[in-house]
């Protein structure tokens, strides 16, 4: 026995049986159950077959919930993509003084939790004339606003929240994929007298593209699972009009808040297939897939 | 040289300093407005918290009201933030040190052997990488239940030690390794796992230095799988005990907000001690070739 345990046709599974164990049971079995689950009413305790997945796809608050989510995932690739590329490939200049200075500072952010940030947020978007965002509204002469009960300004906040907390980490994703880059490139585009804009548009652009895919597929998962960001501003899962509800706050304020275990289950499977969807068109269209195949 | 090559040569070098001051100005505006909420969270734990409750934060500096209040109640008063704080603290620790063992483990076996299933298996590392955890999350937490873990460390721990991107990172550190190494390992009569305790756990030290940050920072910043398994405030980690605090009986804020700034000095310290560490952590996903 000690021996077979020692042997090397053995060690493998050895090495490997603490993965298999948690995911089996951790992983494996919960979205087993969660499928199940997706098919019941569990307080009634009755099967009800697809009931609960054509019931969300007429329930309106679902809809905007899924439509806030959606908005938010678009917000965020539209302002943490290129304005982070831009910005890393300025700070890659040579003509760039103490980059490593910017780039410490503009990490910390990613430092706080969704808990703190979000609480300096709030009360900067406090609704008295003297709370920050209201202040530089003052500077401008406008008078102040109610930042988190409007629709359109509530979103700016939690765009603002988002940008706040994941501009520098993806300034840095970018500086990595540019670092890679040979130098060489920039230097015969020089030669041949291609401007510094055109050097990022047709070297920078196209050979950070391997990074860009990667920063798209998290912001994907990110922007369609945020939850705790609008959790945080609105104080809760409840905001007015449900202006600030996602997929998942969805999911928590029918699975935990009313006990509608099978539901909110339905709810998860959703947000499982909608994350894949997109991000498998979003691979299609960069043509990921095909990289990988040659 | 003739004048005019000299005057292109003095141009050149003008427009260059020119971009580069601009260039650090844009910068350096950048910097500021990313530093401030911070600083606006700093000036602010100075203030009463009724003032945050009724003003909100701002950059305003007014003497007259700061005062040490909040750092004393933070101190000396009755509360339960620094019982919060080390139960943070605990589950930091202990998540850093189980996971990095058992995801070390297990990408060790990824990357240096061949054996039936392995595929399968590492395909299913990739696929728990891109299943949110939101998903699975409702169904483990009843699990969890019926197996009456709740209200416990080890149900915030335990379903997430084997982590499927430190296992990812730690297979793609330890895949190049050569076979030979190895090989010497087995000839000189060490056992499989010998070979790993004694000869690969001490090259890992940069790649644990870097899942170390990144397995810390999650966990001390951890919110919503807490949230689900933990009832008892006893046993809140920092990030539930402070959102309890904002609630609409009574003035918590002051607490709140000192009890903010406290919650992200020990990862600021860590962070300027090993800044090299933070970054690569985070970086980890992304450089995958």
């Amino acid at each position: 026995m000690k021996k077979l345990f020692y042997s090397k046709k053995i060690a493998p599974y050895v090495f490997i049986c603490p993965f298999v164990i948690t995911v089996l049971l951790f992983w494996l079995v919960p979205i087993c159950n969660g499928v199940l689950l997706s098919f019941q009413d569990v307080l009634k305790e009755q099967w009800v077959g697809f009931d609960n997945y054509s019931r969300l796809l007429t329930d309106a608050i679902f809809l905007k919930a899924l439509w806030n989510s959606f908005k938010y995932m678009a917000g965020t690739l539209l302002l943490l993509i290129p304005f982070p590329m831009l910005f890393a490939s300025l700070l890659n200049s040579k003509l760039m003084r103490k980059a490593d200075f910017f780039k410490s500072i503009y990490f910390i952010p990613a430092l706080t939790s969704v808990v703190v940030a979000g609480t300096i947020f709030r009360l900067m978007y406090g609704e008295a004339s003297t709370s920050l965002f209201n202040q530089i509204l003052g500077l401008f002469g406008m008078s102040p606003i109610k930042w988190l009960k409007g629709a359109g300004t509530s979103f700016f906040a939690l765009l603002l929240l988002a940008c706040w907390r994941w501009t520098g980490v993806n300034i840095l994703y970018f500086l990595a994929g540019l670092q890679s880059i040979p130098t060489e490139l920039y230097e015969a585009a020089s030669i041949d007298g291609a401007s510094k804009w055109q050097q990022f548009v047709k070297i920078s652009m196209p050979l950070v593209k391997p990074t860009t895919v990667y920063v798209l597929t998290i912001s994907i998962y990110a922007g369609l699972s945020m939850f705790l960001e609008s959790n945080m501003l609105f104080k809760g899962n409840n905001s007015p009009n449900n202006i600030g509800l996602t997929i998942v706050g969805y999911l928590y304020r029918q699975g935990v808040e009313k006990r509608a275990l099978g539901y909110a289950c339905a709810v998860g499977f959703i947000l499982l297939i909608v994350v894949m969807a997109v991000n498998i068109i979003q691979l299609k269209i960069t043509g990921t897939f095909k990289e990988e195949r040659e | 040289m003739n004048e005019q090559g000299k005057e292109k040569v003095y141009g050149n070098r003008e427009r260059k300093r020119y971009t580069s001051v601009v260039l650090v100005v844009l910068f350096s505006f950048l910097a500021l407005l990313i530093i401030l909420p911070i600083w606006v969270m700093f000036v602010a734990s100075f203030k009463p918290g009724s003032d945050l409750l009724q003003y909100g934060l701002n950059l305003d500096i007014n003497i007259s009201r700061m005062n040490f209040d909040n750092y004393i109640l933070l101190f000396t008063g009755t509360h339960e933030y620094w019982k919060w704080f080390f139960n943070s603290i605990c589950l930091t620790v202990i998540t850093v040190f189980s996971t990095l063992i058992i995801s070390s483990f297990v990408g060790y076996g990824f990357a240096v052997y061949d054996f039936k299933g392995k595929k399968a298996l590492f395909v299913l590392v990739l696929l728990i990488l891109s299943i949110p955890l939101e998903v699975v999350m409702l169904p483990l937490y009843k699990q969890m239940s019926a197996w009456k873990m709740m209200d416990s460390f080890t149900a915030i721990i335990l379903p997430f030690v084997a982590h499927a991107s430190t296992i990812f990172f730690f297979r793609q550190y330890l895949v190049s390794i050569p076979q030979s190494l190895l090989e010497a390992g087995r000839i000189d009569g060490a056992t499989e796992y010998g070979i790993f305790y004694r000869l690969i756990l001490p090259l890992m030290k940069p790649a644990f230095s870097a899942m170390a940050i990144l397995n810390g920072m999650n966990a001390w910043n951890n919110y919503l799988w807490p949230l689900l398994v933990i009832r008892s405030s006893e046993k809140y980690p920092l990030t539930l005990g402070l959102n309890t605090l904002i609630n609409p009986y009574g003035d918590n804020y002051s607490l709140l907000i000192v009890g903010s700034v406290f919650s992200v000095i020990p990862i600021f310290i860590l962070f300027v001690a090993f800044q090299k560490y933070f970054i690569e952590g985070m970086m980890a996903g992304a450089v995958k070739g």
